[in-house]
């Protein structure tokens, strides 16, 4: 499914400096019965968010009023687990369109640069001043520039590169997902199936 | 160079490199269930595109199903509907369909083997991410997202950047009670859950020699656990033995041209990894976990670990916290509340074996709630002929039907808040098992050895008193 372009994004940014963030955590299992894509933001980690009587639990970040944005940032190793592209639909449903972390788990970050949503690969120095940077001032603004594949503090102008593979970058900044570059192979495609011995 | 088993089938299989880009990837089996595969369909459905090679797609229903009274209609209208619409779009795109009571039912990775779709050779994905599991046969196999799911069905095809190589070698011989599941949570537990993250492995040396294809399916499957997106084992005689005559598997003529080239897999001696590990077999105990991720774990004789000072002593006290235990605290003698024997990674006929020699002759711990479910209804089957099943009945224990179950709690079978849980399965983040649930991962032996104590115990003890 084609998604909304990605270039330049500045916005505060929510914290979440926690490790081995794992994707039950981001969307448990008993919330992927849903036959259509919608509605997923509302468990993005359901039960950090909220107790078993679905009253919110007020020490988790999510549930604090003065962090926001469309910026997620993770400890290191952040989507471990579970292939459920749930669980970037639900970061993606959230709000958040870029989570930053020191590390990320391989299928993860797959599926989010599947649906639109740009993981940063940042340093676990430059993630340490970034969490201390958002404890300091919740307000701190972050610039997200795709195409010089930048990360910046605004006020400090602290800045790192993030590394993305060209034609990924290609389909972000032009919103493109991948079946269209596939259908137009079907040729190719075809005459290769030909070969296959099974 | 193309000299490592997991070039050699990777490299067979790209349609076209991009520049700078993914590699378009052949697929030749893929593997569908009820949970990440509506959105796939219906993605197809708004672009107006067919399935490409329905032959290629084989569906279950497995995560989202009840692992009892399957023949009466399921309750949860969710999981229903979801049952339903796989059930409608494999049938709208002419994909075999082994629903609920079928012969054929099972968890995915399980019925793939035993119906001889899983291949040497074969590049195999699913929205799973156990799908590590087939590479116990030599193929390439890994999980995907849904979007990728859509990608297989309108196109056969995906694009992967090529991952980077990595050989885990064992050497010697296992000791007595150790089984595949602890080399696993071994390797884990020296790699941590993010060491293999960006490769793809490649088991090696004469503890994989010597496994069963049940045992190498157990490694193969934990292989995401270690942060991998998949890992493979050269195929063999234990292999080709396995897979000859299944009913997908290939026949008189094509079986010798396949046996041709599955006999020219496997790395050559000087082959090239970019990352190359060595372990010896004697050092591996029997293990079980103690924290929130499948890297928590030891032998299951040692105590808890300190916090230590780094920046991962938060991470750490958390994970302790939800499992509410201490530092230094010893895992033995632990008690424990529910056992489950079961899922893609112990939910094999093995498996079954294992767990039967423990608690013959033995009765289940009044203390414990036993949950043992096979991986599929041919499981089912072999455990009612090889007479697993009095065995099991004797000691207390009861068979449920086939499916993920409590492996991720999707379905009825929840632990419930706080109560602790010794699992054959692979995951043991908060919740997995159900909210507030605190998991225990272990081996089969493991697993039986507390059915049958109500606590944390050392299988081997149980073993000796039966053997002496």
């Amino acid at each position: 499914m084609a998604y909304d372009k990605f270039n330049i994004l500045t916005s505060t940014a929510v914290p979440l400096p926690i490790e081995n963030i794992d994707t039950d955590q981001i969307i448990p299992a008993r919330f992927l019965k849903a036959t259509e894509r919608k509605g997923f933001g509302d468990n993005l980690f359901r039960d950090w968010r909220y107790n078993a009587d679905n009253t919110p639990k007020e020490h988790f970040v999510l549930n604090n009023p003065i962090y926001r944005g469309k910026i997620l940032v993770g400890g290191k190793n952040f989507g471990s687990g579970s292939s459920r592209e749930h669980a970037a639909w639900a970061v993606y449903d959230y709000g958040f369109r870029c989570v930053v972390s020191s590390f990320f788990a391989d299928i993860f970050r797959n599926n989010c640069l599947n649906i639109g949503v740009l993981p940063v690969q940042v340093g676990p120095e430059f993630l340490d001043t970034i969490f201390k940077a958002i404890e300091a001032n919740a307000e701190t603004e972050f610039k997200v520039n795709l195409p010089e594949q930048t990360f910046t503090i605004v006020s400090t102008g602290e800045m790192e590169t993030f590394g993305i593979n060209e034609y990924k970058k290609g389909n972000m900044l032009n919103g493109f997902d991948d079946i269209d570059y596939l259908l137009n192979l079907k040729d190719n495609i075809k005459a290769f199936a030909g070969e296959r011995p099974f | 160079m193309s000299n490592t088993l997991f070039d050699k089938v990777w490299d067979a299989h790209v349609v076209k490199k991009i520049e700078n880009g993914p590699d378009v990837l052949f697929i030749d089996r893929h593997l569908v269930h009820e949970v990440t595969s509506p959105v796939a369909f219906l993605g197809l459905k708004n672009r107006a595109i067919p399935v490409l090679y329905p032959e290629r797609t084989f569906a279950t229903a497995d995560h989202n199903t009840p692992t009892l009274n399957q023949h009466l209609p399921v309750k949860d209208p969710l999981s229903a509907n979801q049952l339903a619409a796989l059930e409608k779009n494999a049938n709208e795109h002419g994909i075999s369909y082994w629903g609920l009571g079928h012969e054929k039912n099972g968890i995915v990775h399980v019925i793939g083997p035993e119906n001889g779709i899983t291949l040497p050779g074969a590049t195999i994905v699913c929205g799973d991410s156990h799908t590590s599991t087939h590479g116990a046969f030599g193929a390439i196999a890994f999980g995907i997202g849904t979007s990728e799911v859509e990608m297989v069905l309108s196109s056969q095809c995906i694009m992967q950047p090529k991952p980077r190589s990595m050989r885990i070698n064992i050497n010697g011989e296992l000791s007595f009670g150790v089984t595949p599941k602890d080399v696993a949570l071994y390797i884990i537990s020296k790699l941590t859950t993010s060491g293999a993250t960006g490769y793809f492995v490649e088991y090696a040396g004469e503890v994989f020699k010597n496994m069963s294809m049940e045992g190498r399916m157990t490694v193969c499957n934990l292989s995401i656990e270690m942060g991998a997106r998949g890992g493979m084992i050269a195929p063999d005689q234990t292999t080709f033995d396995y897979i000859k005559g299944r009913e997908f598997t290939p026949k008189g003529e094509a079986w010798n041209k396949a046996m041709a080239y599955w006999e020219t897999l496997y790395s050559e001696e000087n082959a090239q990894f970019d990352k190359e590990l060595t372990f010896e077999a004697a050092d591996i105990e029997p293990m079980i976990t103690y924290g929130t991720n499948p890297g928590m774990g030891f032998g299951i004789s040692n105590s808890i670990p300190g916090a230590g000072e780094g920046s991962s002593a938060k991470t750490y006290k958390k994970s302790l916290a939800y499992m509410d235990f201490n530092e230094g605290d010893e895992m033995l003698g632990k008690p424990i509340d529910f056992v489950f024997l079961g899922s893609c990674t112990n939910g094999r006929i093995e498996d079954f074996r294992a767990f039967a020699s423990i608690v013959k002759g033995r009765k289940k711990a009044d203390n414990v709630t036993a949950w043992l479910v096979p991986g599929s209804h041919k499981v089912e089957e072999a455990i009612k002929t090889e007479g697993i099943l009095d065995v099991l009945h004797d000691a207390g224990f009861n068979l449920r039907e086939p499916g993920c179950s409590a492996c991720l709690a999707m379905n009825d079978d929840k632990v419930p808040e706080g109560k602790y849980a010794v699992s054959t399965s692979n995951r043991n983040f908060e919740g997995r098992q159900g909210p507030g649930a605190r998991t225990l991962l272990a081996s089969p032996l493991v697993a039986a050895a507390a059915a049958v104590t109500g606590k944390v115990t050392d299988p081997r003890e149980l073993m000796q008193l039966q053997e002496a």
